[in-house]
């Protein structure tokens, strides 16, 4: 089972790969991809920097270039399938269907992988995936049961990708325009939810602090209370009278507890989610999950979690709380 | 221009669901989309109760397609369309990849519906050469990115399918596996009790400030308000647009299917009914009041 880690920078990749993840993904510096932040993401010298250090000690770099080129795109996009190859990256992770069939035409060698943008959830989805662009991993959408992501292994005609820690969008990825409904400005299109230039802060006397995305106020914040990255889908909402998040709380994925059962279940691919995040939560993350992966596979019957694992995950995850989210059916 | 009746997205009683139907005959409508397109869980009417509609509807003139769901976690789900796909005859409204796959190998004509991930040329093509013979729009679909396909195909030199757009209704915006009215009424999905049945028109989300602001559908979510384009009319026409959809809402749908239809038949284009918005139409985010 190959771990695939997260890089926003060429510090990130280098801590990713020291740590012992199998393959680190990473992007552009525009929006060609799912995290187009300002400050964030890869010039060509640190691409190359970062592919030779992977490579070297025998470490994959997949590049995620996977948003959706409106119309006048299409070439930007395709230039930067091009890019990725040329640089010699290991694969692409895209969404965009004709996209991926520009890279399989073009770039017949260069793996394809399709996003978690791609929304597969059955194996009809990624069969036609499979049979149209020939891809060779799929990364599944954070709704699927663990129930059910075992019985879409059985049947998949691709080795399969789950996200194992990070945060958790509550929505189908590729699915969901809350973002741009507020701010004109989606994941789909420009590579961000809840653009930072659209967010405002509002300090007040008695200490509380809200926040607004564009002119939507998401929540308000008592005086101490911790406040994560207001995204729409964790603001706090009236539904009926009672105020509380309608939608999702503030809080992490993190499938620690499930490893041997996704080992068993045949899945190819561990994801951790978190290209926007610090070099020291990627070499954090890292490092536990590569000793929990290869315990596993040193001594399967008499794998547990320890509890240094989760405490050191708990240290990074949002709000420091972490779930099973969907892969456990009582989130649901 | 068509109009089109497009699929309801809410739970409501099988009596109420006939019903509208029955009435809808009446309505000066092309298509009918029928079918559940949000919630498995959601079986008030069974497939032969859909497939009586479509007989109802296809008599009264209409072209009939119906719709799968937008969100499909389990083979299973896939059971019903494969059924319907292999009566032959029917027309199916794609609302995920699993449903082209399943048109694709049943060689049954598909609309691409609105949560399919069509933003450029090169994917919809794709999608035609599996059997798409039409695209409805994706909500974030405005007058510029259209006027681009337009342009892309012009270059290509290729056709493009009828393009359909959202005229009325509520925007559908994103889709989970976690259900939201569930979740609000403290149950847990698995023992839901199908209590969305008891909001017909969805359940208001407001701000804090108490500022409606989305729209709880089960699974889905919508925006606060309907989106009304009917002042675009001719803006819509000349982007190339021949049909237009309107979903059904709880209140409202028979007016708004005439106001566009008396448009339709030379009448003034009227103004923006109060309290809606103009979607992503004009190039702005999709809850923003028109200028």
């Amino acid at each position: 089972m190959l771990l695939v880690c997260p890089a926003g920078n060429l510090p990130g990749l280098i801590a990713a790969v020291d740590a012992g993840a199998d393959a680190v993904y990473l992007g552009f510096r525009d929006q060609t991809n799912a995290r187009a932040f300002a400050g964030l993401n890869f010039g060509d010298a640190d691409l190359r920097a970062g592919v030779a250090y992977a490579q070297a000690r025998g470490r994959k770099v997949y590049v995620a270039l996977n948003t959706y080129p409106g119309p006048s795109r299409v070439a930007q996009w395709q230039g930067a399938v091009d890019r990725a190859a040329e640089f010699g990256a290991d694969a692409i992770i895209a969404a965009d269907a004709g996209l991926l069939a520009y890279a399989a035409r073009t770039h017949p060698r260069l793996d394809r992988h399709l996003s978690v943008q791609g929304s597969a959830t059955t194996q009809a989805a990624l069969s036609w995936y499979h049979e149209h662009f020939g891809i060779s991993r799929a990364v599944l959408p954070r709704v699927l049961s663990v129930q059910q992501v075992e019985r879409i292994c059985e049947q998949s005609p691709v080795p399969l990708e789950v996200f194992a820690f990070g945060s958790l969008c509550i929505m189908v990825e590729g699915r969901c325009q809350l973002s741009s409904y507020v701010t004109g400005q989606s994941p789909n299109r420009h590579g961000v939810c809840s653009p930072a230039s659209f967010v405002r802060w509002e300090d007040h006397a008695d200490g509380s602090r809200t926040v607004r995305l564009n002119s939507v106020l998401l929540d308000v914040y008592a005086s101490g209370e911790a406040a994560g990255y207001p995204t729409v889908c964790k603001g706090r909402f009236v539904v009926g009278g009672e105020t509380f998040h309608a939608l999702e709380e503030p809080t992490s994925l993190n499938t620690l507890s499930l490893l041997p059962r996704l080992r068993s279940a045949g899945v190819a691919a561990l994801k951790i989610e978190g290209r926007q995040r610090s070099s020291a939560y990627i070499r954090t993350v890292t490092r536990v999950w590569r000793e929990a992966i290869d315990r596993l596979r040193q001594d399967t019957d008499r794998w547990r979690e320890l509890p240094e694992w989760n405490a050191a995950l708990s240290a990074h995850a949002e709000g420091h709380q972490t779930t099973l989210g969907p892969y456990h059916r009582s989130w649901h | 221009m068509r109009l089109t009746l497009g699929p309801l997205q809410y739970f409501w009683p099988r009596r109420q669901v006939l019903d509208f139907y029955a009435e809808s005959l009446d309505w000066p409508l092309d298509v009918v989309y029928l079918g559940e397109t949000v919630c498995s869980k959601r079986r008030e009417l069974n497939l032969r109760d859909w497939v009586g509609l479509a007989e109802q509807q296809t008599k009264a003139g209409r072209e009939v397609v119906l719709s799968s769901l937008a969100l499909i976690e389990a083979e299973s789900e896939l059971g019903a369309l494969r059924r319907l796909a292999g009566l032959g005859n029917v027309r199916i409204e794609a609302n995920d990849i699993s449903a082209v796959q399943v048109c694709r190998r049943h060689g049954v004509p598909f609309v691409g519906g609105p949560s399919l991930n069509v933003y450029n040329l090169e994917t919809l093509r794709l999608l035609q050469d599996d059997g798409l013979y039409r695209l409805v729009l994706n909500v974030e679909m405005g007058c510029e990115l259209v006027a681009e396909l337009r342009q892309a195909a012009a270059a290509a030199g290729c056709d493009l399918p009828e393009l359909e757009l959202i005229a009325w209704g509520r925007l559908p915006l994103s889709y989970s596996a976690r259900c939201f009215t569930a979740r609000a009424l403290d149950l847990a999905k698995d023992q839901c009790g199908f209590r969305c049945i008891e909001y017909p028109d969805g359940l208001p989300l407001s701000t804090r400030e108490g500022r409606h602001f989305l729209t709880i559908n089960g699974v889905q979510m919508q925006g606060a308000e309907n989106c009304d384009l009917l002042p675009e009319w001719t803006e819509l026409a000349a982007a190339g647009i021949v049909l237009l959809r309107l979903y059904p809402q709880q209140h409202g749908t028979a007016q708004a299917v005439r106001r566009f239809d008396a448009v339709r038949g030379g009448a003034a284009v009227p103004p923006r009914e109060p309290g809606c918005t103009a979607g992503y139409w004009s190039g702005l985010p999709g809850m923003q009041p028109p200028p």
